[in-house]
């Protein structure tokens, strides 16, 4: 006789009605009683047919769920999710890969003229020798454009170039050139270009606000909220604080570049935890379109490490934020909280990651002398190298990058529901942790279960409030920010 | 689907992917599995008038085709040799069945 089993799969509730996020499908399905109960029940334990007689209509019920692979025979285990590596030669035979380069993060510098105490550059991770290393600490004009060829032979028809740091416009005569030769050379190759840059705000000038505005840059401003909040990590290297400086610029540059929305990227610390505080400051007070947060990168040993009570309190007013910008969502309002805003469209699209992010995949970070790492974080890391602007991606490394940290490989994260999003979390958050790239993180493992629950109940609310809303996130949205 | 609601875009594409199907005994629920017609024509079944994935191009057509699904995805009406034991090579020099049936070679015991 059968014996029927629940797979891998999460169950939540929203507006009152039971849903079921599988796994690893990454499939949402909303379920009707009959289908709820009996899910339930064979999560309890195992049954065989003839003891699920009390429900009505059971092989119907047991089909749909098993069409969807929501349950399935216990004596057929759920096949594990095929390992196929990306850069698998593409079918017809030809040198093609599968994955093409989509965004080239240029390190212009690896200078900044800020000492934010926090910072992962001077920190933990030890990358980069900033201040004795033999890298230039400028990318000069020729290694720039060279990137810039770099890119063109390896992206699709569109390609982003986002100008990362150090403190990026330390460096603004390059990038100035760059986007020029960038424009140039992409209309000769019938390719589309974008750009966009993250910066600290402090060195922003009438002359670099109006540049940015014309030439539609994508900006990300690193700042941590009100002036007590910023004062207390993002100082100058005489420990004064940057909040008197930077706040008036970035009212200008928000005043004066409409053509794209302009988001504010905040680190959160042990001591610097008021989500809801700094969100309002951002977004009523300074007027910013979306602020997105991010846990310090850094190691547990630190006072600014953000303890498991620190996650707990965190996770509270990240829920309290979502459900705004779900009331918000309701009423088709735009809400500036992007952090719920990302995992709604990757919770839409039904995205099952084998990789946690596009680092050494779609992305890549090129270090000040031309060296190509997986993710602007790594740039300047010999261990990290997966070539050079100027003689492209080596194959090799990418690939055994590639098979080392693909998911079938994190033992930790088989038996997680939230995998189909988390995928294991950032290398660098693991470099610096665990001093290997190949870790998950399971530092943050109930703060992400915790996220994502959150996320698929705003998003089952929404699915029956407003499921029109899902309409914006049909379209590939721009060049993500980089933090 | 009369208990599930697809919420997701994942979920609509799983829901068409599993949708039933008109074709001879395909079941829906089972995982898709690489082509084996199951069956000869004795049986009314896939590999008759439609393949697994409900095309055509896994049928049990031509005859030396049909050959070699039934001697490995089921069975031969007639003897073919033991090919496990005695004689391993037996098919070494038939790379396709279609053109290459005829280098096939008798097996005496």
């Amino acid at each position: 006789m059968t014996t029927w089993a629940a797979r891998e799969h999460h169950r939540f509730e929203a507006a009152g009605k039971p849903f079921v996020y599988l796994v690893p499908s990454a499939a949402i399905f909303e379920l009707d009683e009959a289908a709820d109960a009996l899910l339930r029940t064979l999560s309890d334990r195992p049954r065989t047919r003839a003891e699920l007689t009390e429900f009505d209509n059971v092989d119907e019920t047991l089909a749909d769920l098993v069409r969807v692979q929501a349950i399935g025979e216990v004596a057929a285990a759920a096949r594990p999710s095929p390992k196929v590596i990306p850069l698998a030669p593409v079918a017809d035979g030809g040198a093609g890969f599968g994955v093409p380069l989509t965004t080239m993060v240029l390190n212009v510098t690896n200078q900044c003229n800020l000492s934010c105490t926090y910072c992962y550059e001077y920190g933990e991770d030890k990358i980069v020798d900033t201040a004795n290393g033999r890298q230039p600490k400028f990318m000069s004009e020729a290694t720039a454009r060279e990137s810039v060829d770099f890119l063109l032979r390896e992206a699709g028809d569109v390609a982003h170039i986002t100008f990362f740091g150090g403190e990026t416009l330390l460096n603004f005569p390059v990038l100035v050139k760059t986007i020029e030769y960038a424009r140039r050379r992409a209309a000769e190759e019938g390719k589309s270009v974008d750009f966009s840059l993250t910066t600290n705000a402090t060195l922003l000038k009438p002359e670099i606000i109006e540049f940015i505005a014309e030439n539609r840059i994508g900006v990300t401003i690193s700042i941590d909220g009100p002036k007590e909040v910023q004062d207390k990590f993002r100082v100058f290297n005489n420990g004064a604080g940057s909040y008197d400086l930077v706040a008036p610029k970035i009212r200008e540059l928000l005043r004066r570049h409409r053509s794209r929305p302009i988001g504010a990227r905040v680190t959160l610390t042990s001591a610097n935890l008021d989500v809801k505080k700094i969100f309002r400051h951002l977004t009523d007070d300074i007027g910013f379109w979306e602020v997105g947060f991010a846990p310090v990168t850094t190691s547990a040993t630190r006072g600014h490490a953000i303890s498991d009570a620190g996650y707990d309190w965190m996770l509270d007013q990240f829920r309290d934020l979502a459900h705004e910008y779900l009331e918000a969502a309701v009423a088709n309002r735009h809400h500036g909280f992007s952090n719920v805003n990302e995992t709604l469209e990757e919770l839409h699209k039904g995205v099952s990651k084998a990789y946690p992010c596009g680092a050494g995949l779609g992305l890549l970070g090129v270090a000040t002398d031309g060296d190509v790492a997986l993710c602007h974080r790594f740039a300047g890391s010999d261990t990290h190298k997966v070539g050079t602007v100027a003689t492209g991606i080596d194959r090799g490394a990418q690939r055994a990058f590639l098979e080392k940290h693909h998911i079938a490989n994190k033992t930790d994260c088989s038996i997680c529901w939230a995998r189909p999003l988390c995928a294991g979390g950032c290398y660098h958050e693991a470099h610096t942790r665990y001093g290997d790239t190949g870790r998950p993180n399971l530092h943050y493992c109930e703060w992400i279960r915790g996220w994502t629950g959150v996320c698929l109940e705003v998003y089952g609310e929404l699915s029956v409030r407003n499921p029109a809303y899902f309409a914006r996130f049909e379209d590939e949205h721009e060049a993500s920010q980089v933090s | 689907m009369k208990h599930l609601k697809s919420v997701n875009r994942k979920a609509g594409r799983i829901e068409k992917a599993t949708a039933p199907d008109v074709v001879a005994l395909q079941r829906t629920g089972v995982p898709q599995m690489p082509h084996f017609p199951l069956g000869c024509s004795l049986i009314f079944s896939p590999g008759w008038e439609a393949d697994r994935t409900g095309g055509t191009a896994g049928l049990c057509q031509p005859v030396e085709r049909d050959l070699f699904d039934c001697h490995i995805g089921c069975y031969w009406p007639a003897q073919v040799p033991d090919q496990l034991n005695h004689a391993p090579d037996w098919t070494a020099k038939c790379a396709a069945a279609q053109k290459d049936w005829r280098k096939m070679d008798l097996i005496f015991p």
